[in-house]
């Protein structure tokens, strides 16, 4: 198991949890991001930006400690 | 009756919205175009109903000030039109089954139906029904196909009160995205690619600067088109009307009012300072020209969806000064008019967020209608006047902002941006988009002006000027080296930007003033407008703070100037 960040670029993988506080969790799972989904990591932005994911083919900006708290499995 | 408009950011409730009621609103293909609610009437059978569109919420759990305005608003509603971008179905019913738990009619609106097609998506709409319990509409709100039969179920909406946990809530999607939607794995198509291409560093960064620049040039083109080839030609026919007019009213007051000061015998649209002269020349044949390009190009980046690229592509820049990329958006706006600028810090999240944005904002970014007049007064100078004024700016927004950063206690929440898809720019979305805000202009533009244009007189006749210049002269002529008399300049600027800098015109002023009096009169104080949507804004505490920088961020860097160059 890797984090989103370490996901390398244009990889698609499961997302096996995200260890983070409820509010985060919840803000996530709102946008559907929870354990369970496929996800694909499109990008990241340089000079430690944001990732960019893309979630039931929608693309996605999330910040570079937050994706570290997202566990994925890759495919 | 109240009727609520409530779903996910960017799922076309307001297009639904000026749908339903005739109402016109700004849309946009962003998250959280709509950050205050709007409230309409339509007629439902022999009724009469309330419309509200509230801001878009992923939850039922407040993030934004946008997203906390939407829950307080659904506590007030009768019935709730849940609208649902259907190519996004399983996150959108996420806030449907929450609402399904708060005891309150519900009936979802399943828009975006003409994009299931080319999406490769299919939904059964009755089996949907069946299982929501509830009338579920296909609707396409931008061609207004299935309102109406949308209209007539409204009556049909069915409330429960669910209770559940949140994980029961997924499983209960879970299952109804299982028997109610198909995909079919489609091609790549154009778009696509472009948001590939436009999404990566390698790519991006480089389209990014391309695209502002363009932007920037097109402006210019279209502005000055309209100036050379409409504007002054159509002024030109007007002022021998004004000719006459000044010889019939002859000397005395009417005359200074209407016509105004006589130079060198002549009527000067741009120095009279008359109601008729200079208080419509001002606003229609210099700035409203600039100001119809600058919502042209800003409309069409609105509706085609880059903003929410180009904000995540500037993050790491903005997060620097302790702001999201997001944060660009209002700024962008502010660059317009900077009272929707304010308006539309509500997308960020933090209550410090949004004091930096509106700091920054009224201090370092001329709204279209002053950079238009600076554009006119030191055009001519180039890199050398203009160029100087706006790196100065810039200067000064990346300096403050990294101090108020460093200095306003918090955290930069982390950045969580949804990008949303490209879609063609609708002509009559557009047009309409742009039609609705130079009325807005209009409206604001030209009553001020001519209060300004009267004020000035009235300033000048009595004496006014002339004590305020005396009291003033310490800081006016001390500190930032310009002549007293350019003190009327700065009290007409906090009713209006443009005419204040147009008033710097008659004084005679060398390069160097000018380019001092230009970034004074930007930085030191917004207009009226702007400072009494701030208070709305920022409320009795935090306006003074920020007024307090404004002073005396003007007093440093307007000093320094007059020192340096």
């Amino acid at each position: 198991m890797i984090t989103l960040e370490q996901l390398p670029k244009g990889k698609e993988a499961v997302i096996m949890g995200v260890s983070a506080g409820h509010g985060l969790q919840n803000r996530l799972c709102y946008m559907n991001i929870r354990t369970g989904k496929t996800i694909k990591k499109i990008t990241s932005q340089p000079l430690r930006g944001p990732v960019i994911i893309e979630i039931d083919s929608r693309q996605c900006a999330i910040g570079r400690g937050m994706a570290k708290k997202i566990f994925v499995e890759e495919k | 009756m109240k009727i609520l408009l409530v779903g996910n950011p960017n799922v076309g409730k307001s297009a639904l919205f000026s749908r339903l009621t005739g109402v016109d609103v700004v849309i946009s293909n962003y998250s959280g175009t709509t950050v205050e609610y709007k409230k309409g009437v339509m007629k439902l059978g022999r009724e009469k109903a309330e419309v509200i569109d509230v801001p878009g919420t992923y939850s039922l759990e407040a993030a934004s000030k946008a997203e906390e305005v939407a829950i307080d608003m659904i506590k007030e509603g009768e019935i709730v039109v849940n609208v649902v971008d259907v190519t996004n179905l399983e996150r959108n019913l996420y806030l449907t089954l929450q609402l399904l738990e708060k005891n309150i009619p519900v009936i979802v609106a399943l828009n975006f139906w003409n994009e299931t097609k080319h999406c490769g998506i299919e939904v059964d709409v009755k089996k949907l029904e069946k299982l929501l319990d509830i009338p579920v509409i296909p609707t396409v709100a931008i061609t207004a196909e299935g309102v109406k039969a949308l209209v007539k179920n409204i009556k049909n909406a069915k409330k429960h009160s669910l209770k559940n946990t949140d994980n029961e809530r997924w499983a209960k999607i879970g299952k109804i995205i299982k028997q109610t939607q198909k995909i079919t794995p489609k091609r790549h198509t154009f778009l696509q690619r472009l948001e590939d291409l436009t999404i990566n560093p390698l790519t991006g960064i480089p389209i990014a600067v391309i695209v502002m620049l363009s932007v920037f040039y097109i402006i210019r083109f279209i502005g000055e088109g309209l100036i050379t080839y409409v504007f002054d030609p159509l002024f030109g026919l007007y002022l021998p009307l004004m000719q006459k007019l000044s010889s019939i009213l002859g000397n005395g007051f009417l005359h200074n009012i209407l016509i105004g000061q006589l130079i060198d015998g002549k009527i000067d649209f741009l120095q009279s300072m008359g109601l008729l002269t200079t208080g419509l020349f001002v606003p229609i044949a210099m700035v409203l020209p600039y100001v119809l390009a600058f919502y042209l190009m800003l409309s069409i980046l609105e509706d085609s969806g880059y903003l929410p690229r180009l904000s995540t592509l500037v993050d790491t820049i903005m997060h620097k000064i302790g702001l999201h990329g997001l944060a660009i958006i209002p700024m962008m706006l502010g660059a317009g008019c900077n009272v929707p600028g304010v308006l539309g810090t509500r997308i960020l999240e933090s209550k410090r967020q949004r004091f930096i944005v509106i700091t920054l904002l009224s201090i370092a970014i001329p709204c279209m209608a002053q950079t238009a007049m600076l554009y006119g007064l030191l055009g001519k100078y180039g890199i050398k006047g203009l160029g100087i004024v706006f790196l100065t700016l810039a200067i000064v927004w990346i300096i403050l902002g990294i101090i108020l950063n460093k200095f306003i206690k918090g955290e930069i929440p982390e950045t969580f941006i949804e990008i949303t898809p490209y879609r063609m720019p609708k002509i009559r979305i557009l047009t309409k988009k742009l039609w609705w805000r130079m009325k807005g202009f209009m409206k604001e533009a030209i009553p001020y002006m001519l209060l300004g244009v009267i004020i000035v007189n009235i300033l000048y006749i009595f004496g006014v000027i002339d004590i305020a210049g005396e009291i003033a002269a310490p800081i006016v002529s001390g500190i930032f080296g310009l002549p007293k008399e350019a003190v009327a300049s700065l009290l007409v600027g906090f009713l209006r930007k443009d005419v204040a800098v147009g008033m710097l015109l008659p004084l005679g002023l060398t390069l160097k003033q000018l380019i001092i009096a230009s970034v004074v009169l930007t930085m030191y104080f917004p207009c009226i407008a702007t400072f009494v949507i701030i208070f709305k804004e920022l409320g009795l505490k935090d306006t003074i703070k920020s007024s307090l920088i404004m002073i005396v961020s003007t007093l440093i860097v307007g000093g320094l100037l007059n020192l340096i160059l």
